[in-house]
C-alpha cells in the first residue's frame, strides 16, 4: 500500500482531491454535500462563506440570489431533514446547517458583507473600537445631540430618516470602493456604515419605546 | 469526472415507515391539543365526546385524572388538583418565593437540585412530572383515535420559553415515553399552519396570548419557507393573569362585604374559576352576574364589559409593548405586515382584537381556530420531519445567551433573534497569576448584569496549568440546537484542557432524578433507555449496512469473489441482528463489517485519487 500513501502525500494539498466518506469510506469531492455513493450527508468543509453559498466573492451581491441559494441548501441540510437518522447524520447536518447560517448571516447586508470582505483581505474591523478618524467622530457627536434633543416619535424618526439615507450613499461608496480594489476607503466607509448602523438601531429602539408611552 | 460514473440509483435509504407516525402536541397553560397529519391533512384528535381541547389539569386521588374530570373536581376537592402547571416548568424553588400568595399552589420541600415540587392531595410532585400525566393523556388519546403505538411527537412551547423551560417540556415528554422529534415554538407552527393552508406569503405577525405565555413573532413567508425574523413575549403574560384580576376584585368585594372566611388557596381557586366564566361571558354579552359560594357564603358579583375592560387594559398593553419592540428590532413597520395571525383562547377577548386592529391599522385574522392552529401546525411539522418534506422552517432564539464575566457583567455570545441552529464562541482569559480554575457561569436574557439575567448554569473549568494573569486563552463555545437547546463547552487552548456540559439548569433535573421518575412512572418505562439505546444502535448499523452496499454497487468490481463473499456475509450478520432487541450484538456486527470492509475502502480511495490526480493532470495541460 505505499503507493497509495505516496500518492495521498501527493495531491492531499491539491484542490479537488477526493476525501474519505464517513460513512462508506469511498472516494467523495471535497465539495460534495452528499456522498456520491451512499448518499450520506458530509460535514462542512473549511471555504469562506462566499464559496459555501456559492456565489462570487465581492461586494456586489444579488441579494435575491443568496437568499434563494441558502434557503435550498438549508433545505437539503436543515436538521428537520434528518429527524429520523441516527446521530452522527444529525450531528453533521447540524454543523453544516450552522455554517449556512453563520454564511448567510455574514453576506446578507452590505455591512457584515464589506466586513467580511475586509477581514478576508486581512482588513478586519472588528478590534476598531474607538473612533480614530476625527471627521468620523464629529459626523458621530452631531447624530447623536440630533438624536438626543429629539423629543417625541415623530423627532427619533427624522433621525432614523435621514441616517437610512445616509447609509444608502455610503452602501454606493462601498461598491465603488470594492470595484476599485480601494482597500483604505473601503474600509473607511465601513467603520462609517457600522457607527451608521448602531445608530439606526438604538433609534429604532428609543421610537419603541416613545410610541409605547405615548 | 470519473467519480460521478456511478449513477447512486436505488440506494435503500433507512426505513422509517415502520416506526409509526408521529403527533403534533400544544401542550398549553389551560389547555391541550393534540392532532396527527397524514399526506398533508391534519386531523384534530377530540375524546368520545367530541371535544378537541383537554384541559391542561391534572387531578390526584387514588388515581391519576386529566381533563375535563380533573377540572369538575377542581371545586370539589381544590387540595388535590393542579391547573396552568405550565407556568412553573424550568422553574426553581427559589424563583417561586416571589410568586407565593399569588399562585394557588401549595409548594413542598423543593426536590434534589432546587426544582420546584407541588403538594398535591398527599403526593409531592415537580412540574416536570405533572406536564407528563398531561402528555400520557394526550398520547392515549392519539392511541385510541388512531388506533396504533404512539412514541414520537413534535411538542410546541412558547418562542420566548428560556432553555430550563424547553429543557423541562423535553424532560416531561420523555418521562411520558415520548421521543421528541422536535420542539417547535407556539407562533411558528401557527404560521405554519396558516402559511400551508391558507397558502399567505409575506411578511406576517403572529400574535399569540394563550393562557399563561404571550408571544409575538415576526416572520416571512415565501412558497415553502417560513423564516422567522424576530420575536419577543413574556413567559408570565396571559389569560390566566386576566382571570387573577377578575378574580382579585370578587375577593376584594366579598372582604368588603365581610362574607365568609378568609382567603384561602380553595377559596381562590373557587375565585379563579368563576373569573374565567365572567371572561368567556364577556367576550360575547356586555354584562356577566355570578356567585361566589364557598362552604355556605354566598357573595354575588356583577361586571360590565366596560368595566372589564378598563381591568385589563394594562395587561393588553404590556403585549402591544412588546409588539412594538419586536417591529422595531426586525426594523419594520406595522404598515409593511401583510397581515397579523391570532392564536390562543385569550384572543377572543374583544378588547385585544380592537387594540391590535388599531395598532396595525387592520383587523388581525383568526379564520383558523385559535384553540387548534398550534396543533394544527406541529401535527404538520411532524409529518414534515418522518415524512419528509419540501417545507422549509428557520427559527431564531428568542433571548441572549451570554457568560459572567468581571464586576458582574454578562457578555453576549448569542444576540436574541439569531438564527438556529448556531454556534459561537468567545475566548476569555485568567485575572490572576496562577489562577487554575474558571467559574463558567451561563446567563440568558437582555440586561447587562448578572442579577438582572435567568442564571442557567454554572460550572468549572479547573485544571488550568498555572500561568501568568492574562496568558490563559480559554475559549468557551455555546451552541443553539434546532430546538433551540444550548450546550456550552471550555476549553483551556493552550494545554487542551476541556470541560463539556450540556446545560442543564440549575434547578433541573439530574440524571438520576430522571431515572428514578421514570422507574417510578406507571408505564414500562424502566426500559426507556434500553428501547432507546437499541433503536439508535439500530439506525446507526442500517446506516453502515446501506453505505456498505453503496459501495459495492459502485466499486465491486474492485474485489475477488472470496472478498466479495466474506463482505457480503458480514453483511448479512448486520442484517440479522437488526430484527433482534441484542444492542450489543448489532452493534459488534456493525463493528465487524466497517473492520471487515477496510482493505476495499482503501482501494477505492486510491482509485479515487488517482482518477483525481489523472484529471488534475489532464487540465494542467489544458486538454
Amino acid at each position: 500500500m505505499n503507493d497509495t500513501a505516496d500518492i495521498s502525500a501527493a495531491v492531499t494539498r491539491a484542490p479537488g482531491a477526493p476525501v474519505a466518506c464517513w460513512s462508506c469510506a469511498g472516494p467523495v469531492a471535497p465539495e460534495a454535500l452528499f456522498c456520491a455513493t451512499c448518499r450520506v450527508v458530509q460535514p462542512p468543509r473549511a471555504i469562506d462563506h462566499f464559496a459555501r453559498l456559492g456565489v462570487p466573492r465581492g461586494f456586489a451581491v444579488d441579494t435575491r440570489a443568496l437568499e434563494a441559494r441558502y434557503f435550498a441548501l438549508q433545505r437539503q441540510l436543515h436538521p428537520d431533514r434528518f429527524a429520523t437518522r441516527g446521530p452522527r447524520e444529525k450531528a453533521i447536518s447540524q454543523s453544516q446547517a450552522v455554517s449556512l447560517n453563520d454564511a448567510y448571516e455574514a453576506l446578507k447586508a452590505p455591512l457584515g458583507r464589506a466586513a467580511y470582505l475586509l477581514a478576508l483581505a486581512g482588513q478586519g474591523i472588528d478590534d476598531e473600537r474607538t473612533i480614530r478618524d476625527p471627521d468620523l467622530l464629529v459626523e458621530q457627536m452631531e447624530r447623536r445631540e440630533t438624536l438626543d434633543e429629539a423629543r417625541d416619535a415623530a423627532g427619533v424618526e427624522t433621525c432614523i430618516g435621514a441616517a437610512v439615507a445616509d447609509a444608502m450613499s455610503i452602501e454606493a461608496e462601498l461598491a465603488a470602493a470594492f470595484g476599485a480594489d480601494d482597500l483604505v476607503a473601503a474600509r473607511r466607509a465601513t467603520l462609517r456604515l457600522r457607527y451608521l448602523q448602531k445608530l439606526i438601531d438604538e433609534a429604532r429602539a428609543r421610537h419603541a419605546r416613545l410610541l409605547g408611552e405615548g | 469526472m470519473l467519480l460521478d460514473i456511478y449513477e447512486p440509483g436505488e440506494t435503500p435509504l433507512p426505513h422509517e415507515g415502520d416506526r409509526g407516525i408521529a403527533v403534533g402536541i400544544d401542550l398549553g397553560t389551560t389547555n391541550s391539543v393534540v392532532a396527527v397529519a397524514r399526506d398533508g391533512t391534519v386531523e384534530v384528535l377530540r375524546d368520545t365526546q367530541g371535544r378537541a381541547l383537554l384541559p391542561s389539569v391534572v387531578a390526584y386521588g387514588d388515581d391519576v385524572a386529566v381533563g375535563h374530570d380533573a377540572r369538575a373536581a377542581l371545586l370539589d376537592r381544590p387540595e388535590s388538583v393542579v391547573a396552568s402547571i405550565k407556568r412553573l416548568m424550568g422553574r426553581g424553588a427559589e424563583d417561586l418565593k416571589a410568586l407565593a400568595g399569588v399562585l394557588p399552589y401549595e409548594f413542598g420541600p423543593p426536590a434534589e437540585g432546587g426544582m420546584a415540587r407541588l403538594a398535591i392531595g398527599g403526593r409531592l410532585l415537580t412540574p416536570v412530572e405533572i406536564s407528563a400525566d398531561i402528555l400520557r393523556a394526550l398520547a392515549q388519546r392519539a392511541r385510541t383515535a388512531i388506533g396504533r403505538d404512539i412514541d414520537r411527537a413534535v411538542i410546541t412551547v412558547p418562542a420566548y420559553f428560556d432553555d430550563a423551560a424547553r429543557t423541562a417540556t423535553r424532560d416531561a415528554a420523555r418521562l411520558a415515553g415520548l421521543e421528541v422529534l422536535r420542539l417547535v415554538n407556539e407562533p411558528t407552527a401557527a404560521a405554519l399552519a396558516y402559511g400551508l393552508d391558507k397558502g399567505v406569503e409575506g411578511l406576517y405577525a403572529v400574535y399569540d396570548l394563550g393562557g399563561g405565555t404571550f408571544d409575538f413573532s415576526l416572520l416571512r413567508l415565501e412558497t415553502g419557507v417560513f423564516q422567522v425574523l424576530a420575536t419577543g413575549g413574556d413567559a408570565a403574560l396571559g389569560g390566566d393573569d386576566i382571570d387573577h384580576i377578575v378574580a382579585e376584585r370578587m375577593l376584594a368585594e366579598r372582604r368588603m362585604a365581610g362574607i365568609g372566611a378568609p382567603v384561602d388557596a380553595r377559596l381562590a381557586k373557587s375565585a379563579l374559576a368563576l373569573a374565567r366564566l365572567a371572561k368567556e361571558c364577556l367576550s360575547a354579552q356586555d354584562d356577566w352576574a355570578g356567585t361566589l359560594d364557598m362552604d355556605g357564603a354566598p357573595s354575588r358579583h356583577t361586571l360590565t364589559r366596560a368595566a372589564f375592560e378598563i381591568l385589563i387594559d394594562p395587561l393588553v398593553e404590556r403585549s402591544l409593548r412588546i409588539c412594538r419592540q419586536v417591529l422595531a428590532d426586525a426594523g419594520i413597520a406595522p404598515a409593511e405586515l401583510a397581515g397579523c395571525v391570532l392564536v390562543g383562547g385569550s384572543t377572543r377577548v374583544p378588547l385585544v382584537r380592537h387594540r391590535l386592529a388599531a395598532f396595525l391599522g387592520r383587523p388581525p385574522l383568526s379564520d383558523i381556530d385559535p384553540d387548534e392552529v398550534v396543533a394544527v401546525g406541529a401535527a404538520l411539522q411532524a409529518e414534515a420531519l418522518t415524512a419528509g418534506s419540501d417545507t422549509l422552517l428557520l427559527d431564531v432564539t428568542p433571548l441572549s445567551l451570554g457568560i459572567e464575566t468581571m464586576g458582574g457583567i454578562v457578555e453576549k455570545i448569542i444576540d436574541r433573534n439569531t438564527p438556529i441552529p448556531v454556534a459561537r464562541a468567545q475566548e476569555f482569559t485568567t485575572y490572576e497569576d496562577g489562577q487554575s480554575a474558571m467559574t463558567i457561569h451561563v446567563l440568558q436574557g437582555e440586561r447587562e448584569m448578572v442579577d438582572q439575567c435567568r442564571s442557567l448554569a454554572r460550572f468549572v473549568l479547573d485544571g488550568i496549568p498555572p500561568m501568568v494573569a492574562g496568558a490563559a486563552r480559554i475559549r468557551v463555545s455555546f451552541a443553539v440546537d434546532a430546538d433551540g437547546l444550548l450546550t456550552v463547552a471550555a476549553e483551556e487552548r493552550m494545554t487542551g484542557k476541556q470541560a463539556r456540559v450540556e446545560v442543564r439548569p440549575s434547578y433541573g433535573l439530574n440524571e438520576d432524578e430522571m431515572a428514578r421518575m421514570l422507574r417510578d412512572s406507571l408505564d414500562n418505562a424502566e426500559d426507556d433507555m434500553v428501547v432507546r439505546l437499541l433503536a439508535e444502535a439500530k439506525v446507526e448499523a442500517r446506516r453502515t449496512l446501506n453505505a456498505v452496499r453503496a459501495a459495492l454497487a459502485a466499486d465491486g468490481e474492485l474485489l475477488d469473489d472470496a472478498e466479495r463473499g466474506t463482505i457480503e456475509a458480514l453483511a448479512a450478520a448486520v442484517e440479522a441482528t437488526l430484527s433482534g432487541r441484542d444492542r450489543a450484538a448489532v452493534a459488534a456486527a456493525a463493528e465487524s463489517l466497517e473492520a471487515g470492509t477496510k482493505i476495499f475502502a482503501e482501494r477505492r480511495m486510491d482509485r479515487g485519487i488517482r482518477a483525481a490526480l489523472a484529471g488534475r493532470s489532464i487540465d494542467r495541460l489544458g486538454i
